[in-house]
């Protein structure tokens, strides 16, 4: 099902109803049914919300780009946001823990890559086991407790504001536009989308498709570290099962936002109102009293309804 | 069938094939992890802990014998943790409700059944990748189960209900009866019969296995809804042996089931591996973790070591294969 080469900015026309109309489909039935839903406090709760997603949501779609997947995404996150937790306990010193996590992350992400692309192992199951291995790490140094006490310099990252905006959207907004320019405007992110598209134009090229793998998987496990860095600091604490299941989450800003499961093209800018959609949908559902379960499952709805939708284009 | 299904068709396995050389060195392993537990630890040769091995194994073959299944198709089924918590948690409020095992038995079964073959719609029907589809079920069914339970524990089975999960025959736990029974069906199925060599077919192959004229959609969802039914067996042996349900026990059980299915040679491309190897990929991976128990090792390293397993098997299998050709 691959395309011959796409290197081309997708035409945003085909794209932009699908996921803007969920979008605006949510905001809609939220408004009518959620008694609070548009106050300005609400939704920006909802932006603050958000953010943590929006980290993992970038990198996951480059790596869903190349064909791949990254399951191991919220167990890493959880890893990381331990490691701040601890390091920053220890230094007092924020910059060491967001080091630390970036460190641990970044080390996930090329482990990630390097079983992908070095030993072809299918980037499910392969991101299953360090899934299974990040897991059992943030068991073993947190001993199964939450790492509390931690610095007012980490809990005052979520808390704090720029020109009236909060850190986190701030950071967020960041990371968007680097990632934009990232997939558009360098080389990088040509390549990127030859990954998915022809691999074998890259060796042609006489690149190396396997360390680009492995970059972009880094790259994910890097954005895990700074993701477990607000974390910890949303939580003002380290949990050893904080971010289990946000991959899940991540995989459905993706898929929601139109980026192809088959066929190697991505959208960034979907993908952020991806990331918005599923924000809105649990903050909704929060609103009318719905326990977490019910957003857990209807995510799950939310995911394979747009995987059938994707199905359908791909074969159109 | 016609005869030119046959041509395409994966060669019938007998013991004595490849794969047999496959599982003799799977024994082989385990043979040695016994030995090197024997010298370890003083209580690991007792009776005791030796049933408990073949308890523990058998749990996870009920989960791994179906995803077997899954897997020779070269597809592979997320939701098998999730699926065993839902299913014991309708179960045991059935039993609850009305008294009767039977009635309960047959829902959790049944239920396990309903989630694997809407498993196969979404995979054939919908024709989204199977990796995707059931780790969107997994979510799925684990916002079900916590909203369904609501954090409460149903607790207390009938005394001869808890026999399935926790008593004996013979000196033999009852689990480890259902195992034989159940890996003699799946070993019958998977290379004596049609359909099993047309799932074989399937994996291997699957473009030659529709040509062929192998009804693929129709296997297909055979195998997911027989991946869900083993989950609904596993979580009436898990309820038995519990005498308690809550929302959460689903969720150590994939990975080591995925790891047993794959360390007992059963390839992620498809069309490759037997139930009899997963049986002893069951039997490894709980003579593993058993043993880091023993040991005293903290129970917070099982998935790091479950995770280790799961990409050394993939790693070892597709090492093998690579050298085979």
């Amino acid at each position: 099902m691959r395309e011959a080469a796409v290197v081309s900015e997708p035409n945003p026309l085909q794209r932009i109803p699908g996921v803007a109309i969920v979008l605006v489909l949510l905001i809609a039935l939220f408004s009518a049914i959620a008694p609070g839903f548009l106050s300005v406090a609400n939704l920006s709760n909802v932006l603050v919300q958000s953010t943590i997603l929006t980290m993992l949501a970038l990198p996951m779609t480059l790596i869903i780009m190349t064909e791949g997947l990254d399951l191991s995404m919220g167990a890493v996150l959880t890893l990381t946001s331990l490691c701040v937790a601890i390091v920053s306990l220890a230094t007092h010193s924020m910059l060491l823990g967001l080091g630390a996590g970036l460190l641990v992350g970044a080390a996930f992400g090329v482990a990630n890559g390097w079983l992908v692309a070095i030993l072809g192992i299918p980037p499910f199951v392969a991101t299953l086991g360090t899934l299974g291995m990040a897991q059992g790490l943030s068991l073993i140094v947190s001993d199964g407790q939450s790492v509390v006490g931690i610095p007012h310099s980490v809990r005052d990252i979520y808390s704090a504001t720029v020109l009236g905006i909060p850190v986190p959207i701030v950071m967020a907004l960041v990371t968007y536009a680097a990632f934009h320019g990232l997939l558009y405007h360098t080389r990088f992110g040509t390549y990127i989308f030859a990954l998915g598209g022809n691999r074998e134009a890259l060796r042609y090229a006489g690149l190396s498709p396997n360390k680009l793998l492995i970059a972009v998987y880094a790259l994910g496990g890097g954005m895990a570290g700074i993701a477990g860095l607000l974390m910890t600091a949303r939580m003002n604490s380290g949990h050893p099962t904080a971010g289990l299941g946000l991959e899940f989450d991540a995989i459905a800003a993706v898929a929601v936002g139109g980026t192809s499961f088959e066929r190697g093209n991505g959208w960034l800018l979907g993908t952020l109102l991806g990331v918005l959609s599923v924000g809105v949908l649990r903050n909704g559902l929060n609103l009318i009293s719905l326990p977490s379960s019910v957003q857990v499952a209807s995510v799950g709805v939310l995911v394979i309804v747009a995987l059938f939708l994707d199905g359908l284009r791909s074969r159109a | 069938m016609t005869d030119i299904s046959k041509d395409v068709m994966a060669p019938p396995r007998s013991f004595l094939s490849q794969d047999a050389i496959q599982v003799f060195y799977r024994l082989l392993a385990a043979l040695l992890i016994c030995a090197v537990l024997a010298v370890l630890s003083d209580s690991f040769l007792s009776l005791g802990n030796i049933l408990n091995v073949l308890r523990q194994a058998s749990l996870t073959f009920f989960i791994a014998s179906g995803l077997t299944l899954v897997v020779l198709t070269a597809g592979l089924d997320l939701s098998v943790g999730a699926n065993v918590a839902l299913s014991a948690c309708i179960a045991g409020t059935v039993i609850h409700k009305t008294g009767s095992p039977a009635l309960g038995i047959l829902t959790g079964l049944a239920c396990g059944g309903i989630v694997g073959l809407l498993n196969g719609v979404m995979v054939t029907a919908l024709r989204i990748p199977s990796f995707i589809a059931t780790y969107g079920m997994l979510w799925v069914l684990n916002g079900l189960t916590y909203w369904y339970m609501a954090g409460e524990t149903l607790h207390g089975f009938p005394a001869g209900f808890r026999q399935i999960g926790s008593g004996y025959l013979f000196g033999l736990p009852i689990p480890v009866y259902l195992l034989l029974v159940f890996l003699g069906i799946g070993t019958l199925f998977a290379q004596r019969t049609i359909w099993g060599q047309e799932i074989y077919a399937i994996g291997a192959n699957p473009v030659a296995a529709r040509l062929s004229g192998i009804p693929v959609a129709k296997r297909l969802l055979l195998v997911y809804t027989v991946s869900g039914t083993m989950a609904g067996l596993a979580s009436i042996i898990f309820l038995s042996r519990l005498n308690s349900a809550e929302a959460d026990i689903g969720e150590s059980l994939t990975l080591p089931a995925i790891a047993a299915v794959l360390i007992g040679g059963t390839s992620l491309f498809g069309g490759v591996g037997t139930v009899f190897g997963t049986f002893i990929g069951a039997l490894i991976l709980t003579l593993v973790l058993n043993g880091m128990n023993l040991l005293s090792v903290s129970a917070n390293w099982q998935p790091l070591v479950t995770g280790i397993i799961v990409i050394l098997a993939v790693w070892l299998d597709m090492k093998t294969r690579r050298r085979a050709q």
